[in-house]
């Protein structure tokens, strides 16, 4: 399956309620600048997250956004923009 | 083949008397508490609402927060003091890090994450929710296994668990690992962080510890005849271990040498001491035995002495029968009067009392002694109340776990 990949830029003031949440939850957790969480970075290429990184980002942003993403859809949220993406299609 | 002597080049602390050897040595030196109450949860529906922490202590002064978070208490512990032992020791630089291992001891392991982790689930409607780190927060080698990816030491690497003896026995380990070419160093020790609620609760339960509420600081007193129980303590203490050519050779600075180790079990009880003391003199045999020398050349005892009413006892008796007309010469006394009890971690912090005494002269106090136990011969010298100085040539340190293990270990001034 492939993700649709916003063409937004991740400036605060045209960001939705979902990406600014997204972006402090990876802010938080993998412990880097708001200015390198871009939609196209990479958590493992460019964020310096490991396997067990992803796997804890992905429960935060089930408990936060109240969504269960199944592991085959999981495999496919490798950067900030397809987080954002499929956060804001199956957010409740 | 000819078994290769190991030596003593770096310490590392973090006690509940100070968060450096220097700070540790200093309160061992001059008898002070490391009581205080409990901050680390609410304690005060607990029998016991008193502890020794490690005060003022703030992650954020040692790790990055990513990296922290990761981490258990008590791994934070043992990779702080473990990197004061590198430094101290001179490791980081020149040492081929294929021979360098990391042997840790801790009882317990990663207590908070374990509990936290439960309680949520228990919380939850039964779905899950388990963090990815969660596991590797928890077990017990997390230690030993953050130091050697710090440090990038590929070497022989574990932890040891027998309850309170753990950290002897990584010592010993590692010394073996050592004197049979296995590795040329081993960064040893042990940590715990067993401070919370299911912690203190669970001791707690066994009757184990003193609930002196209103004078936390007089509370743990080893041989004093009205002693209640052990203090509940934290922190970590670090050694490197080196052979001694290794040690000569790259110019290191020696502590003391490392002479010999025992181990027995009592095979009695899972919390209770052996009466008799059986198991605890044939581990003071052992140790001797192992060292190759005698009860007459030995000066110092830090003892195990959590400041229980019968492992106390129990362990004077050992004392007296290992040692005959020799123990009124020894001076005895047990640091946890002061930094409490580290349960897996106390092998490592009183291998350090050991170690300085050796090194200063000078045999820290037991203090909180106020009235004399009838049933412990008064003509032993527990130093009380005072450290008292001393040429300290050989120190034995002793260590017992629940589970009936029993460990010695017997560090020496260096001889040529």
């Amino acid at each position: 399956m492939v993700l649709f990949v916003p063409e937004f830029s991740l400036n605060p003031t045209e960001m939705s309620e979902i990406a600014e949440k997204v972006k402090s939850i990876i802010v938080d957790k993998l412990g880097v600048e708001p200015s390198e969480v871009t939609p196209e970075a990479s958590f493992t290429n460019d964020l310096g997250a490991d396997s067990l990184d992803t796997v804890e980002l992905i429960m935060e942003f089930e408990k936060e956004f109240n969504v269960s993403i199944p592991d085959d859809q999981a495999e496919n949220i490798g950067t900030v923009g397809q987080a954002i993406a499929y956060l804001e299609e199956h957010a409740k | 083949m000819a078994l290769r002597r190991v030596v003593v080049t770096g310490l590392g602390a973090i006690t509940p008397l100070g968060k450096t050897v220097a700070e540790y040595w200093d309160g061992l030196s001059r008898g002070v508490s490391g009581a205080a109450p409990i901050t680390r949860f609410d304690a005060s529906k607990f029998k016991t609402r008193f502890a020794c922490e490690v005060k003022g202590y703030n992650p954020d002064d040692y790790f990055e927060r990513k990296e922290g978070r990761k981490m258990d208490l008590f791994t934070q512990f043992a990779v702080i003091a473990s990197d004061q032992a590198i430094a101290d020791a001179g490791l980081l630089e020149g040492v081929d890090k294929d021979r360098v291992g990391v042997i840790w001891g801790s009882g317990i392991g990663g207590l908070r994450t374990f509990q936290e982790e439960c309680i949520a689930f228990g919380r939850g409607d039964g779905t899950p929710r388990f963090n990815p780190f969660f596991i590797p927060k928890m077990i017990a080698d997390s230690s030993s296994g953050n130091i050697s990816i710090k440090h990038g030491f590929r070497g022989p690497n574990f932890v040891t668990t027998s309850a309170c003896a753990s950290s002897s026995d990584s010592i010993i380990a590692a010394f073996n690992y050592i004197r049979l070419n296995m590795a040329d160093v081993i960064v040893t020790g042990g940590s715990e962080a067993a401070i919370t609620e299911a912690g203190v609760g669970g001791f707690n339960a066994i009757k184990a510890m003193s609930e002196r509420n209103d004078a936390p600081e007089l509370a743990s007193r080893p041989y004093d005849k009205e002693r209640d129980g052990f203090v509940l303590g934290e922190g970590a203490g670090a050694l490197i271990l080196e052979e001694y050519e290794h040690a000569k050779a790259r110019g290191a600075k020696i502590y003391a040498e490392l002479l010999g180790g025992g181990l027995s079990s009592d095979a009695y009880h899972i919390t209770a001491p052996d009466p008799d003391g059986n198991g605890v003199v044939l581990v003071m045999q052992n140790a001797l035995r192992d060292a190759g020398i005698t009860a007459a050349d030995v000066d110092y005892i830090n003892t195990h002495g959590t400041s229980t009413p019968l492992g106390d006892g129990a362990e004077v008796k050992a004392i007296q029968k290992v040692f005959g007309d020799e123990a009124y010469r020894l001076n005895i006394s047990s640091t946890k009067s002061m930094t409490g009890h580290l349960l897996g971690g106390a092998g490592g912090i009183e291998a350090l009392a050991s170690i300085l005494a050796i090194q200063h002269g000078v045999v820290p106090p037991t203090i909180n002694h106020f009235t004399d136990d009838p049933e412990l011969d008064a003509r032993l010298n527990f130093t009380f109340n005072q450290a008292q100085k001393r040429e300290v040539n050989v120190a034995l340190s002793n260590t017992f776990g629940f589970g009936g293990h029993n460990t010695s270990v017997v560090f020496g001034k260096l001889r040529d």
